[in-house]
């Protein structure tokens, strides 16, 4: 509701110093309109003068980041402080990407407020490599990165055709299958986790027929999987290409593994083998603390989901196979816009951010998956274990997945197309329309989006 | 407002220089110079200052309101990417055209007035209803009143995710309650009308006792007198009611039909909060998508700007029908009272 203005029906009395008055009129006047003008100009930056120094003559970075990347964490501000005397590293954290992403776009448009080292998350990588690469610098060129480092396939997502670098990565999410061991025993199913990986090793229509198998046993007390979304994602993430292909053009509805992808989702949706329930929400949070489910598409980074939102008893039931076929969920990666005002101390703090040894220690502390390969040798990614998972080793499987992943083409509007096909498509089936409904629904809600 | 200013000086003007000085005389001394200038300045004083003191609402206005409103205007006539926002292409009207056939426009459109409809009605209704009651003698009526008001005073996430909450299907409250009595479970989320009527009851919840109490404050209004002799003539309560307590609340209940109609027409935070995907899609098959969700759904998800705003213009278009019908409306009951 707006706020009616009341008419100013009041006249102004004679008495007082005209001077006197006339002062404190301009000093309204000026005071409010540098508000207004402050209030438009300062939005983002953290200090509004200007400066990047503190009073002690030590530069400040500042980091725009969204959701938990755990540096403060895991101390590394405070270890590369003490290393830097001079610099001071302050973060601001936006929680979820939708926010912190329109906003991120608005300040790269209008080149203002900016940070010294912004995030973007892998979904939005595409858009800015493609539009905004002009505003970032080119982080193959700075000091003490090499690009042999990375795993090929995140590298390649960060760079444009011409071989510019906007962001340097810092995490990946290879992906596994992660099962309940006591609900697999239950269903007549093995537990140990390479049998259990053989059970479909390969092939996701075999995933479905375990599935099958699962629910005969185990009835309609609990699912095989969580979601549609998830197993949609999952499959879709072991292809090279999905929804674009290597030219760009979108390629979603004609893409014949999209469309296997989304049927044989809705087969197993048909089937009841997945719940009619969407990630992340509490209603799917509560199916993990009441066990209503026996398996779920996993990337490093979702045991800590489970283990955040299970019963304390469900800790160890846990176990990680290998996926049908290695993908990638999720990562993001660290850029430096050319308009910050630290430059070259912003491309030096990144640069170490990202090195193997630092996301090595990242994982330990956080769960954040590397991206350098060099860091899976280390003692922290081999000797990783889960709470939820009890004595797996969990740093062996997951490096041996991101070795398999795909380079997959990604593009700019991957997420509306994927939601589409998520919240407007699969999930239908679940709640009894059938398959060719739902795809209708989810392409014509898709084209309606991407239409400019 | 100015000029009165001006004439309300000039006297002032005189007083102060009491003997004018005529035009061609000797060099002016001193005191009178300075006097001179004081006067002019007082002069520009009451000339301008009003114009700075009314400045910051429409410097403001100019700002946020205005600039904002042609801008959008201006945008909605090009192709614009959020990605991109002053790279504009011409388009023409294609914006506009387009929505003609835009069948997710058009179910946004009907789900905002059925909304709007199950919403308001009820929500008025039960709003005279308590404020009824409440404009008896109660004990302890300022409790009411303000816990009336509570929900107002929530703000509509919070409420909104609680309502997800108490609708949620396998495990929501009134799904249990809806068993225990031998309903089968009802998808709040899913389904057209059931999702229809949880948004609505959040805004129901929400919004009824701010109007209760603008009616029991024109209740309170009504003089006693005119329920007396009424009593006297032997009307019941009820006939009370009808026909001295309704008659006098016409322009409020005028008035709270406008406000509630212009607030349907703008539903947003509601449907976008109760969608369990926290999408803008107002649902998988936007069964509950409003106006005012899609026009954000096409701003913010899908960034295209030149769409969005559009749909804000027509928006704003429809609005303005459904104000000039209002005005209809009451020119006629005014007329037949």
């Amino acid at each position: 509701m707006r706020a009616r203005t009341l008419p100013l029906s009041r006249q102004r009395s004679g008495g007082g110093k005209p001077i006197a008055r006339k002062a404190l009129a301009i000093a309204a006047v000026v005071s409010l309109g540098t508000g207004l003008l402050a209030g438009c100009a300062d939005d983002g930056g953290s200090d509004g003068d200007g400066s990047s120094s503190d009073s002690e003559g030590k530069t400040k970075i500042t980091m725009g980041l969204f959701g938990t990347f755990g540096y403060e964490e895991a101390g590394l501000y405070a270890e590369y402080e003490k290393l830097n005397p001079d610099i001071k590293i302050e973060q601001t954290v936006v929680e979820r990407n939708e926010n912190y992403y329109p906003a991120l776009l608005n300040h790269l448009t209008t080149n203002s407020g900016l940070m010294d080292v912004q995030a973007i998350e892998i979904a939005n990588i595409a858009e800015v490599v493609g539009t905004q690469a002009d505003k970032f610098v080119d982080m193959s060129k700075a000091e003490g990165v090499d690009k042999k480092n990375w795993l090929e396939w995140k590298w390649e997502q960060a760079t444009t055709k011409d071989g510019q670098t906007v962001g340097l990565g810092t995490d990946v999410g290879p992906m596994a299958i992660c099962y309940r061991k006591d609900l697999f025993e239950k269903a007549g199913l093995p537990t140990d986790r390479a049998e259990v990986g053989k059970l479909w090793a390969g092939d996701w229509n075999k995933f479905i027929e375990t599935g099958e198998k699962y629910k005969k046993k185990a009835g309609d007390d609990t699912f095989f999987m969580d979601s549609p979304g998830g197993l949609l994602n999952a499959v879709l993430s072991s292809e090279k290409e999905k929804f674009y292909d290597a030219s760009g053009e979108v390629i979603y509805k004609s893409n014949p593994a999209v469309k296997a992808a989304f049927d044989l989702t809705a087969e197993a949706a048909e089937k009841g083998l997945v719940q009619s329930q969407t990630q992340f929400q509490p209603a799917w949070d509560t199916t993990i603390a009441n066990s209503k489910f026996a398996t779920v598409a996993c990337p490093p980074w979702m045991l800590g989901t489970i283990k955040a939102k299970s019963q304390p008893d469900a800790a160890g039931k846990w176990d990680v196979a290998v996926a049908p076929k290695s993908g990638n969920w999720g990562g993001s990666f660290l850029g430096v816009p050319k308009s910050g005002k630290n430059v070259e101390e912003a491309q030096k703090l990144v640069a170490w951010l990202t090195a193997p040894e630092q996301q090595a220690k990242l994982f330990k502390v956080q769960g954040s998956f590397p991206s350098t390969p060099g860091a899976y040798d280390s003692p922290e990614v081999t000797g990783a274990k889960n709470e939820m998972t009890g004595d797996s080793p969990i740093g062996e499987i997951f490096s041996e997945a991101a070795k398999q992943i795909p380079v997959q083409v990604i593009g700019p509007k991957d997420q509306i197309i994927q939601q589409g096909l998520t919240d407007n498509g699969v999930i239908l089936v679940t709640k009894g329309k059938s398959a060719k409904e739902a795809w209708e629904t989810a392409t014509k809600t898709i084209d309606n989006n991407l239409d400019k | 407002m100015a000029t009165r200013h001006d004439t309300a000086a000039l006297p002032s003007k005189g007083g102060a220089a009491p003997g004018r000085p005529s035009k061609g005389s000797a060099p002016m001394d001193k005191d009178q110079r300075r006097r001179a200038k004081l006067s002019r300045r007082w002069q520009r004083d009451m000339r301008w200052s009003p114009y700075a003191f009314v400045s910051p609402f429409f410097l403001l206005f100019i700002a946020f309101g205005l600039f904002p409103l042609l801008y959008t205007g201006w945008a909605s006539l090009h192709q614009v990417e959020l990605t991109a926002p002053t790279d504009m292409s011409w388009v023409g009207l294609k914006n506009y055209t387009r929505i003609f056939d835009d069948e997710f426009f058009w179910n946004a459109a009907q789900n905002t007035l059925t909304i709007g409809i199950i919403a308001t009605v009820p929500q008025l209704l039960i709003a005279m209803g308590i404020a009824h009651i409440l404009n008896y003698k109660l004990r302890a009526s300022t409790f009411y009143r303000v816990a009336m008001l509570a929900p107002y005073a929530t703000s509509i996430a919070s409420a909104s995710l609680v309502f997800v909450l108490l609708f949620g299907y396998d495990y929501g409250m009134i799904n249990w309650a809806l068993d225990f009595v031998g309903i089968d479970p009802v998808d709040w989320q899913g389904e057209k009308w059931p999702s229809q009527f949880a948004v609505s009851s959040i805004i129901i919840w929400r919004w009824t006792g701010y109007n209760a109490l603008i009616y029991l404050a024109a209740m309170q209004a009504i003089p006693q007198d005119l329920y007396e002799s009424a009593a006297l003539d032997g009307a019941s309560r009820w006939k009370q009611f009808i026909h001295v307590t309704l008659p006098s609340l016409r322009p409020t209940i005028l008035f709270t039909v406008v406000v509630s109609t212009i607030g349907a027409s703008q539903v947003f935070g509601e449907p976008l909060l109760f969608d369990a995907n926290k999408g803008a899609s107002g649902g998988a098959e936007h069964q509950f998508q409003t106006l005012g969700l899609y026009l954000y759904e096409q701003g913010w998800v899908n960034q295209h700007l030149g769409r969005a705003s559009a749909i804000a213009w027509t928006m704003f278009a429809i609005l303005i029908v459904i104000g000039i019908i209002n005005q209809l409306i009451s020119r006629r009951l005014r007329a037949s009272s």
